[in-house]
Formats: C-alpha cells, sequence, structure tokens
C-alpha cells in the first residue's frame, strides 16, 4: 500500500522509496514530511513523539531522514550516562571528527552551545539540521535544564536545528516545574491487528508461500494478539515457532491446503510457547532444541520446584512459611494439642477482609520460627547448630530472607520469600498437609 | 515566511499590544547608554508572553542610534546553560573580551576573575567608560546559585557610582522577588515591568489574522466562519496547521484542533492489549472499594481471577507469570508507580502500587477500543454506576 508521499524539495523517486520501507505508516510520514518542509526552510524547534514500543517510530524517523539526506545526528540517551557522550555524539555527527575534540573533558550544557555556535560560523549551511534523542524519557533523569534548553535548542545556538525526542511516556509527565517551551506532540497509534498481519507477513520463507506464512500469522495473533501487541516480540515468537508450523508438511503428512491439521498442531506449542519464550524463561536457542527432541517439560529459569532440600530444611521452610503468613495469635490454636477456644471479637472480623496472602509475608522473629518448626517435625529433633546453619543456608538461597538490622545478632528476623505454590510442592513430598494450617484457609 | 514567523520566532516590525512596556524598556536603557544612569530591571511574564521579543526588539531599536552602537558592550547570560556562578564568570569575561581571555579558555580561579572583573569595571567613571548592559535570561535560575554571588555583584555596581550598567532580568516567576536574599533585594531598583496576556479573544482573534495576513485574502474570510466554532488551543492549532498545510483549508483546521486536543493518555490507553486492560479495570475496581489505597500485584491478580470464573467466556485463563508480565509493562509505561518508590526488600507482587489514571480517562478509552470483548466492557461498568 504505498502511499503518496509527496513534498515539493525532495526527489519523487526517493519519497516512493520512503514510503515503501514504511508500511501502515502513511499518515504519521507525510505528517513529518509536511513539518519538516523544505531543507531550506525553518522548522518547529522541537517535536515530541511518543507511542507504544515497537510503533515504529525510530524506524520512521530513520528511514526518513537518511532516505532523504537531511543531516542529523541520533543519540539513545540509554547510552549516555554522562552528558559528555550525549555532546560528543551530537557534534560528530553534525559537524565531523574532529568537532569533539573541541569539547572539554566534562563539558557542560554552556561549553555544548559554545562550541556549537563556533562550528556553526565554520561551516555555515542553510539546511535544517536534526537532532534525534532516543528513549527520552531518560533525560529527564539527568541534570535539571537539560531538557529545557533543548527544546529551545534552536532559540539558545541560533541556526537552524530542531529536536526531535521519541519516547514512551506522555508528555504530561516531562514537563519541568516552572513550565517550559512547549513541543508539539505527535502521536503514533499502535497497529491494529489488520495491520499487524500485513506487516508480519511481509517477511515470509523464501521456500513456501505467502498464503501458508498468511495463515500461520493469523493462527499467531489469534493466541497473542490478547496478550501482547508488541511487533517485536510477535515477529521473535513467529520466527521461532515457524519450523515447528511447518513440520507436518515436511514430512509429507499434511496438505497445504489443510490449515485446520496444521492448526491442531501447533497450537499446544504455542501454548506452551507463551509460558516459556515469552517470559524469557527459556533462550530461544534452548528452545529451538527443545522442538527438535519433543521431550520432557521444558526446564525454565524460575522452575525451582526441583530444588533439593534436606529433610529438616523443607520442615524450616514450611515453619517459616506459616509464621510469615499466620498471625501470631493463632499459632496457639494450630499448634498446642490441647489449646482452649478462641473467641472471634468484634476487631478480628472487621480486619479479616484482606487475607495475608495478598498483603505479602511478615517478619517473624527466630524464637517463633524455632517453636512451630519442634511442633510441626513428627520426629523428636535435639536443637543442635546444624538445624541453625540450615536456617542461614536458606537464607544464602533467598528462601528466606533476613529484615532489620544485621547487627541484632541474638534475635533476627526473617520473612519467607517463597510463593503458594512453591510451598505445597515442598510439604507435598513430606507429606505434610500445609493448608490445614493455613489461617487464609480455614 | 509564515514559517519564519511561528518557528524561527522573527521580529516583527512593532509589537502589538505592548507599546508602554516598550516605550518604559527603551526610555530606561537609553538612559544607561547616552546618560550613563545605572540601572536594574525585571520583565515578569508567564511563558509565551513575548518577554524575549520584547527585549529584541527594543535592543534592535536601541541600536539604532549611531553613537549607541558604538559604544555599548552586551552581555547575553541564560540561567539553563549558566548553572553554575563559575561558569556565569567565564562566559562574562569571555563575552567582554577581557584580557584574560587567552583563544577561549579563561584562565585563573573563580576568585581571581570576579576581582578582575569588578576592578575593570570599577575604573571607570562615568565620563571614560563603556556602558554594558547584562541581560539575564531565566533569572529565577540565577537565584538559585550558591549565595547569590553573581546577582548580588553585578546588582552592586548598578547601585554604586562606577560604570554604568544596566541588568535586565527576564523571568516567568511572578514571586522571583522571594527567591532574592535581603542583601541583593535590597541593591535591586524594584522595577518590574510586567507582560500580563490580558487580551480579550477579540484583540487575540486580530493579532493572529494580522501574523497571517501574508496569504490572500480569501483565507482571512474562512477562518472567521471557523473561529466561529469553538476551538480551545487556538494558538496551537494555528502552530500545527500553518507548519503542516500547504495550503490552509477549514477542514484543516478541525482536524489540526482535533489532533491537539486529543488527550495523551487515552491514546496510550488505546495501545494496550486486552489483558492489561482487564488488569487496570481490576485496579481501578480495588481503587474504588477500598477509596483510593495503594494496591500490590496479588490483589489486583486475584481480582482479576475473580472475574474470571464469574463472567468471562472469551479472556482465557493466563498463567500468573505472563499476567506479572503484562503488569510490568504497565508499570513500565508509567500508568500505574510505586508509593514509596522503593524497590529494596519488598518482594516484586506485593510492592504497593497506586493508579495514575482517572475514572473518565479510562471510560474514554473503553468507548475507543478497538474490538473489546463484551462482557469486559460490562464489567467495567459493573460497579461503578
Amino acid at each position: 500500500m504505498a502511499g503518496q508521499l509527496l513534498q515539493p524539495g525532495y526527489e519523487e523517486n526517493k519519497l516512493q522509496r520512503v514510503s515503501k520501507l514504511l508500511p501502515c505508516r502513511d499518515v504519521q510520514s507525510s505528517m513529518l514530511l509536511a513539518l519538516m518542509g523544505e531543507p531550506e526552510q525553518y522548522s518547529y524547534p522541537s517535536i515530541f513523539i511518543y507511542g507504544h514500543r515497537a510503533t515504529g517510530k525510530s524506524h520512521v524517523i530513520h528511514t526518513l531522514l537518511k532516505e532523504l539526506d537531511i543531516p542529523y545526528a541520533t543519540v539513545t540517551c540509554v547510552e549516555c550516562v554522562s552528558l559528555g557522550l550525549l555532546f560528543e555524539q551530537v557534534l560528530f555527527s553534525l559537524f565531523g571528527p574532529d568537532s569533539a575534540t573541541l569539547l572539554s573533558r566534562s563539558p557542560s550544557l554552556s561549553d555544548f552551545v559554545r562550541v556549537y555556535k563556533q562550528l556553526c560560523v565554520q561551516n555555515p549551511a542553510k539546511q535544517t539540521k536534526y537532532i534525534v534523542l532516543d528513549r527520552a524519557e531518560l533525560l529527564r533523569d539527568m541534570d535539571a535544564n537539560l531538557l529545557p534548553a533543548f527544546l529551545r535548542l534552536q532559540e539558545l545556538v541560533e541556526d537552524n536545528v530542531t529536536v526531535i525526542l521519541l519516547s514512551e511516556i506522555v508528555w504530561d509527565k516531562f514537563r519541568p516545574n516552572t513550565g517550559c517551551f512547549e513541543p508539539l506532540l505527535l502521536h503514533f497509534p499502535d497497529y491494529s491487528k489488520d495491520e499487524l498481519q500485513q506487516i508480519l507477513s511481509e517477511d515470509s520463507h523464501p521456500s513456501y508461500s505467502t498464503e501458508l506464512y498468511s495463515a500461520f500469522i493469523n493462527i499467531l495473533l489469534g493466541v497473542f494478539y490478547s496478550v501482547c501487541r508488541d511487533l517485536r516480540e510477535l515477529r521473535h515468537l513467529a520466527a521461532l515457532n515457524f519450523a515447528k508450523f511447518v513440520e507436518p508438511l515436511e514430512s509429507g503428512k499434511v496438505n497445504e491446503s489443510e490449515t485446520h491439521k496444521l492448526w491442531r498442531n501447533i497450537e499446544p506449542h504455542l501454548k506452551k510457547a507463551m509460558q516459556t519464550v515469552y517470559l524469557r524463561e527459556v533462550s530461544s536457542v534452548q528452545w529451538e532444541q527443545q522442538m527438535e527432541k519433543e521431550a520432557g517439560a521444558v526446564r525454565g529459569l524460575s522452575a525451582h520446584g526441583h530444588v533439593e532440600l534436606p529433610y529438616y530444611s523443607k520442615f524450616l521452610l514450611i515453619a517459616a512459611y506459616l509464621a510469615s503468613y499466620n498471625p501470631a495469635r493463632t499459632d496457639r490454636r494450630f499448634f498446642l494439642k490441647h489449646h482452649g477456644k478462641i473467641k472471634k471479637t468484634n476487631f478480628l472480623k472487621k480486619h479479616e477482609k484482606t487475607s495475608n496472602h495478598l498483603l505479602g509475608p511478615k517478619p517473624f522473629a527466630l524464637d517463633r520460627l524455632l517453636a512451630i518448626f519442634y511442633s510441626v517435625v513428627d520426629s523428636r529433633v535435639a536443637p543442635s547448630a546444624s538445624v541453625f546453619s540450615q536456617i542461614s543456608s536458606l537464607v544464602t538461597l533467598q528462601l528466606l530472607s533476613q529484615v532489620g538490622h544485621n547487627d541484632q545478632l541474638d534475635a533476627p528476623k526473617y520473612k519467607c520469600a517463597v510463593s503458594l505454590d512453591f510451598i505445597l510442592a515442598i510439604s507435598r513430598t513430606v507429606s505434610f498437609d500445609i493448608v490445614k494450617y493455613l489461617y487464609d484457609f480455614l | 515566511i509564515l514559517r519564519q514567523r511561528f518557528c524561527h520566532q522573527r521580529l516583527p516590525e512593532k509589537p502589538m499590544g505592548i507599546e508602554s512596556q516598550h516605550k518604559h524598556l527603551l526610555e530606561l536603557l537609553r538612559r544607561t547608554a547616552v546618560h550613563g544612569e545605572s540601572n536594574s530591571v525585571l520583565i515578569v511574564g508567564p511563558r509565551g508572553s513575548g518577554k524575549t521579543m520584547l527585549l529584541k526588539c527594543v535592543l534592535r531599536d536601541l541600536l539604532e542610534v549611531k553613537d549607541v552602537n558604538k559604544n555599548v558592550l552586551q552581555v547575553h547570560l541564560n540561567g539553563l546553560l549558566q548553572t553554575d556562578d563559575r561558569i556565569a564568570l567565564k562566559e562574562i569575561t569571555r563575552q567582554l573580551n577581557l584580557e584574560n581571555v587567552v583563544g577561549d579558555k579563561v584562565f585563573g580561579s573563580f576568585a581571581e576573575n570576579l576581582a578582575f572583573l569588578l576592578e575593570a569595571l570599577k575604573k571607570g567613571d562615568r565620563s571614560s567608560s563603556r556602558p554594558v548592559l547584562f541581560i539575564l535570561d531565566e533569572f529565577d535560575l540565577f537565584a538559585h546559585h550558591k549565595n547569590q554571588t553573581l546577582l548580588y555583584n553585578l546588582l552592586d555596581v548598578s547601585q554604586s557610582a562606577q560604570a554604568p550598567v544596566a541588568v535586565i532580568g527576564l523571568t516567568c516567576r511572578l514571586d522571583v522577588l522571594e527567591l532574592l536574599e535581603k542583601r541583593v533585594k535590597s541593591r535591586f531598583s524594584h522595577r518590574q515591568i510586567h507582560l500580563l496576556s490580558s487580551l480579550s479573544f477579540r484583540q487575540y482573534l486580530d493579532n493572529v489574522i494580522l501574523q497571517l495576513s501574508l496569504p490572500p485574502d480569501f483565507a482571512d474570510a474562512k477562518f472567521f466562519e471557523e473561529w466561529n466554532d469553538s476551538i480551545k488551543n487556538v494558538s496551537e492549532v494555528l502552530h500545527q496547521v500553518s507548519v503542516c498545510k500547504p495550503s490552509i483549508k477549514p477542514t484543516d483546521l478541525l482536524e489540526a484542533s482535533r489532533v491537539c486536543v486529543a488527550d495523551s493518555k487515552a491514546n496510550i490507553l488505546h495501545g494496550l492489549s486486552v489483558l492489561e486492560l482487564c488488569l487496570i479495570i481490576a485496579m481501578k475496581h480495588l481503587s474504588d472499594i477500598y477509596e483510593g489505597e495503594p494496591f500490590n500485584f496479588q490483589m489486583v491478580h486475584n481480582e482479576f481471577k475473580k472475574f474470571l470464573q464469574r463472567k468471562s467466556q472469551s479472556i482465557y485463563n493466563f498463567d500468573k507469570p505472563v499476567v506479572m508480565k503484562a503488569f510490568e509493562h504497565l508499570q513500565q509505561l508509567e500508568l500505574i508507580k510505586s508509593v514509596d518508590g522503593s524497590t529494596g526488600k519488598i518482594h516484586k507482587e506485593y510492592q504497593l502500587m497506586k493508579l495514575m489514571l482517572d475514572h473518565n480517562q479510562i471510560m474514554e478509552a473503553l468507548q475507543k477500543y478497538p474490538q473489546c470483548p463484551t462482557d469486559v466492557k460490562q464489567w467495567a461498568l459493573s460497579a461503578f454506576g
């Protein structure tokens, strides 16, 4: 869908090439071209472009600037840990490699403006220059004067330059306290489902037909669209799973037109992919190997249900979980053999709305942990040093976390850092019914 | 030409609506330049009210007088650039081309430079030294420097009978005098020029038409009709229209106004996936039920699961980590923010967050959301009533 990008001052064929490279973004690119105007004209001092990840903001800008041979400098603010790096990159791109040496060791904004003015005098140019700052939200965290100065750069250096800021976050969050020169705001809307389909179908595999690939993309979008709309992630998933999709075709079991069977084949894989590759628990290399082997469960990064703990450590962990998630006053009821009745007062009833599982683990003292531990372990166990050392090894494994000052050596406090599923798995291995002891599940 | 007017901020021949201020300032500066009288003045006005424009017009008019042009030295300082007194002092010595500037580098420490500068300014008396105009842009930022030494010294020089010096400050804060220390404030002559934009709509309209009056006359007639429809951000609309379209048409005007007025947060909400949208609705419900108390991921997930059990047929029951990833995406977009800002020891799932969106924004976004499943919409509308 090559739209018509018309702008006097630029060659026809260049514009056509640009519009081919930017599918589904005709409206935005034509607006940008109109803003830029003819090369010698002045343009608005600053433009702010915002939109979701992977909506093509940097892609559109860079394609336009490169194809139309406009002098520009592009800087990703993530790379610039210091101001000097930012300034050097800008000067380097706009004025050539020698210009960066004119800056002092740790330049301030004042030095930058001065050097810029000098260089402008040395190399006068009529064409508009552009400075593109990607991930501009990081500019807010740098010096407070940097963002307002960049917005006014045209005024400060008295040259034909325009600053373009790209970001995911809306402009309202950028505004400094006393206000600043307001840039033009441009929104890059997200791609609709059809547009995503169109763009993804463009990079089809050479040995298969485009209809097949479009069918595959359709299936993929059906599974993933409600979760993720990021073009980059979808592309990654498509590339990884296409091999699996065409596997029955290669082995000759199925024809190209029997999409139903192909769908049935690929669907469980896509579901598995959602749990693993999408969450980056498994790297792409591992995923591809998995596809070939087709055996066994996929071991993800956070699948530490396979962690093997010694017998007493498991009980310590269970005791810690109970200590974290049960309020202290209910210990008596759970763990003593002959407990009295517990009256539920009105006070209790009001605060029972939010269960402890929603609020998170609470800290507990070492004594409480040991008390619960002794009542939970069925055999008699002596309080030896090995028990205590197991507690500290649990802390090192980050299954427990220590809370409070390191100085409190005689009464340390801990918090349990495991989830309910994990502790259920562990208690199953020691055949201990933990749900009976949890206050929230009474 | 239009581009130059809007983008490059070229000076008009005559500033509109602020003739009295113009005259006042011009008179003041003329007195410094010609008669050698020291002055200080502050130009105060909100952003975009034309302070820099006024100053430039005045300077241009001033320099037209021939003998002034030869004599007067100008030093331009900007609060955004010179964030420190040391840098400011170097800039002053550089701009005045004083003797200890060799090429670009300025030698000597801060104290020496200051002493040298003051000496140089002090030596001349009224007849033999050149008047210097110090123009300080973003004056309020200079007041944040340590001890306000620069301001103190400049205003001190302007008060004592030495070289004629005029200090002109431009700022957008009305309370800028509160920022000054007592000793600095006492040396300031308390002359302020206010540029408050008190134009009525009609006057603004005339102003605008004058600015745009270079294109052929038929455009003006069309404008008159269009203005009668309510358009909110008039100046922004103009910028957008004049810059974007080579020929101005009424439809373009309406389109541009729609683009400018559109709520940017609603735009972002439009791009979220269905899962993320459900999370936001869950958060909204939680905030309503608990009256604005912060929530954490577990609570939101719980609420979402309740919805899935009760109603939904169209939403698949996603695993918890997938929901967590959607939650983190929302956090990255800064639609939710953590309450205490510390990511220290609290587990990721239990950290308290606040929703940064408004009730109306969410409802509006829901209306515009493409292919929103109906049960999600009903869920959103259910508890609000």
